[in-house]
């Protein structure tokens, strides 16, 4: 299996950091967001599988960036951050087409697991996808 | 808490409107009904009366005019020796005493020189001369006389009729005298109530019957009610005059005799020769009518006695109940306000969870990271450094957290709503402090303008808190999707101290300025928004003798400002207070 590519978005670096250590150490490849506007351009550069997204951030919120994730790289799967507070919203991000949602703080092997079954369904639509194209093709 | 007298002012002016509203209308009914009914059923008895009266001059002239021309027909047909012949006239005399009920006293003749030639009667008056009687000459100039009530020669009041005619050239005249006992009693049948008497007058004021009480004091009142009743008979000329002869003439003036106000009933009779009159004390004829006012001018009393009881009795038990209101609703708006603070307490935690929730997740995840260098062997190259510095951090974040929980604890801790003296810029600054997770998250730009030196206000912290938390949550609601600017400013205003908070964000649309204040109005979806926050608001800075105004344009922003009375001005609460609060 490829490596994992995995993008963490959250305004608190610290946080970012440490869990970016603790993945790396897993043998993912990841890269670190502090803002949805930061995310969504290093999307353009960096082909992630996976966005790990807090959704509640200062300037665009959680749910107005995994809105753009969706509209610019429908296949890339978003994994929610979320506090206690705001079940509504991470509810709401599920309806925008979220792969999963995680409550704050997060267990690191689950949120691994979790990461795991968002790569594997990238995956599959992708090979999907990429058979529909051929059958059409040939 | 409004005071005694308050209620004591309300009380009286609830029932004096009862007793006013209810007794007018009583008052009007009573009045105009009385007056109306007075006047009906006076007129009813003058009426009454007057029938009466009419009545009984019918009766009267019938009477007399029956007696003249019973002696015209013995006049016309019996001749004049039937009469000479002293035992056809006692027969005569006798006849008619029976066929008419004794009215004829006597029946006599009498020659042109006014001796009387032939007599029937009791009285043996045998050649009684009469030549010089005033009947004599009145019947030589009429024919027919009907004299007043005299004595005559016999001593015994009487009055004759008297009847010329011709026989063979000569004139005679044939008189009788008819019975004053039967006639009176014509004229005494009328006997109405107590004081009600009916008696005859000649033109000279005497009287031709007997009233039952004497009446002689009244005769100038009498001849005065005579002439005036003939004198109008001839002022309307002749036809009221034969008119006012069959009419009565009522007068109601003070009786001279009584000096009670007596009704004067009269009418004509023998052709304006006599008088009938007809009296009764008004007190007396009108005594039904005193009865029937009497009885209504009690009801009446007992009606107003009743309604001002009622109404005092009323309003009380109203203004009890009014109290009883008031200090369940002085109850319920402490509920409310206390509902309302643990509303924003609410909104408030949400954002500190959040905040407390950031540094607990860096310290889980960096512990987590010692745990993997641990696993992989403390002493591995830099997993030494790695640790401590993970260390730090988790100590760095921990010590975040506590800074959170004590402001959390010294808002909480400040439930007390005793008023005592502080300083509004501490406050702002503390609020700012609680709210900034919620702005950052908002994009809220805080910004302060905070006069240095700003007078101390007399109010309860917990209060006051919630009055600038309230303030500053809804300014933040209202630039939550674009953010904006949020800028609080203190200022002194003489001995007010003026507070604003203004934001850059959607603004209060005019419809809803009006409803701003009310209690659970929201245009925050359900669930969302109590409705309670500037109603609360609106409440407590009242309280404080305080204002609050608002200033508001769609799309650019809101300013509310509050305008506090300075503690100096106020008041300041004993200091034994502020010491017993630490």
């Amino acid at each position: 299996m490829q490596e994992m590519k995995v993008l963490l978005v959250d305004d608190e670096v610290d946080f970012t950091s440490a869990i970016q250590k603790r993945l790396a150490r897993r043998g993912l490849t990841v890269k670190v967001a502090q803002s949805g506007e930061e995310c969504l351009s290093s999307l353009e550069k960096f082909p992630a599988d996976v966005v790990v997204l807090d959704m509640k951030m200062p300037g665009m919120d959680g749910l107005h960036t995994l809105r753009e994730i969706k509209r610019r790289h429908p296949l890339v799967e978003v994994i929610m951050l979320t506090g206690h507070a705001s079940m509504e919203s991470a509810v709401e991000g599920m309806d925008q087409g979220a792969f999963h949602y995680l409550m704050k703080p997060a267990d690191l092997d689950e949120l691994v697991y979790k990461l795991e079954d968002a790569c594997k369904r990238k995956e599959i639509r992708e090979r999907k996808i990429r058979s529909t194209d051929n059958g059409e093709e040939s | 808490m409004p005071d005694r007298q308050y209620y004591r002012s309300l009380h009286r002016s609830m029932a004096f409107t009862v007793v006013l509203v209810s007794l007018m209308p009583l008052a009007l009914i009573t009045l105009i009904g009385g007056y109306q009914y007075t006047e009906i059923y006076k007129g009813r008895v003058m009426a009454h009366l007057e029938e009466i009266v009419h009545k009984h001059e019918q009766n009267i002239d019938t009477y007399l005019l029956e007696k003249v021309g019973e002696i015209r027909v013995l006049a016309d047909n019996m001749g004049v020796d039937c009469f000479l012949d002293e035992g056809k006239l006692e027969n005569l005399h006798k006849s008619l005493m029976k066929r008419h009920g004794g009215g004829f006293v006597d029946l006599g003749l009498v020659n042109s020189y006014g001796i009387q030639v032939a007599y029937s009667g009791p009285f043996r008056l045998g050649l009684a001369d009469y030549s010089q009687s005033v009947w004599f000459r009145e019947v030589q100039k009429r024919t027919v006389y009907v004299s007043d009530v005299f004595l005559g020669l016999r001593g015994v009041p009487h009055f004759i009729i008297a009847v010329q005619f011709e026989s063979e050239g000569k004139k005679w005249v044939l008189r009788t005298t008819i019975d004053f006992v039967a006639f009176n009693q014509l004229v005494e049948n009328i006997h109405i109530g107590r004081t009600g008497l009916a008696f005859i007058i000649n033109r000279r004021g005497e009287f031709q019957t007997k009233p039952r009480i004497d009446l002689s004091a009244e005769v100038p009142f009498l001849r005065e009610l005579l002439q005036k009743a003939t004198t109008d008979a001839r002022e309307e000329g002749s036809f009221a005059l034969k008119k006012a002869r069959d009419m009565v003439v009522s007068t109601i003036a003070p009786n001279p005799l009584t000096g009670r106000e007596t009704i004067f009933l009269s009418t004509p009779l023998k052709q304006g020769d006599w008088l009938l009159v007809y009296q009764q004390d008004s007190a007396d004829a009108f005594s039904d009518l005193a009865q029937t006012r009497n009885l209504a001018l009690v009801v009446l009393l007992i009606g107003v006695i009743a309604i001002t009881f009622v109404a005092f009795y009323l309003s009380k038990r109203m203004v009890k109940r009014i109290i009883a209101a008031d200090k369940e609703k002085e109850m319920m708006n402490e509920q409310v306000i206390e509902a309302g603070r643990l509303a924003s307490l609410g909104e408030l935690a949400a954002g500190i969870a959040h905040e407390i929730n950031n540094p607990v997740a860096i310290m889980v995840e960096e512990a987590g990271w010692v745990q993997d260098l641990l696993a992989e062997g403390i002493d591995k190259n830099g997993n030494t450094d790695e640790t401590k510095r993970a260390l730090t951090q988790i100590r760095t974040q921990g010590a975040r957290c506590r800074e959170i929980t004590h402001k959390l604890l010294s808002f909480a801790r400040m439930i007390d709503p005793t008023t005592m003296e502080l300083q509004l810029n501490e406050l702002v600054e503390e609020i700012i402090g609680l709210s900034n997770q919620r702005t950052k998250y908002a994009n809220v730009q805080v910004e302060t303008e905070l006069a240095r030196d700003l007078p101390t206000i007399a109010a309860s912290p917990s209060e006051m808190q919630q009055v600038l938390l309230n303030l500053v949550n809804n300014a933040v609601d209202a630039m939550e999707k674009e953010g904006g600017t949020l800028t609080i400013t203190t200022k002194r205003d003489k001995d007010d101290v003026l507070m604003t908070v203004a934001d850059t964000g959607c603004g209060i649309p005019r419809a809803n300025m009006q409803r701003l204040f009310d209690p659970f109005f929201t245009t925050k979806p359900v669930g969302k928004g109590t409705g309670l926050g500037l109603s609360i608001i609106y409440g407590i800075v009242n309280k404080m003798k305080g204002e609050i105004s608002v200033n508001s344009a769609v799309d650019v922003g809101t300013a509310f400002t509050v305008r506090i009375p300075s503690a100096a001005k106020t008041g300041v609460p004993s200091d034994e207070n502020a010491e017993e609060r630490g």
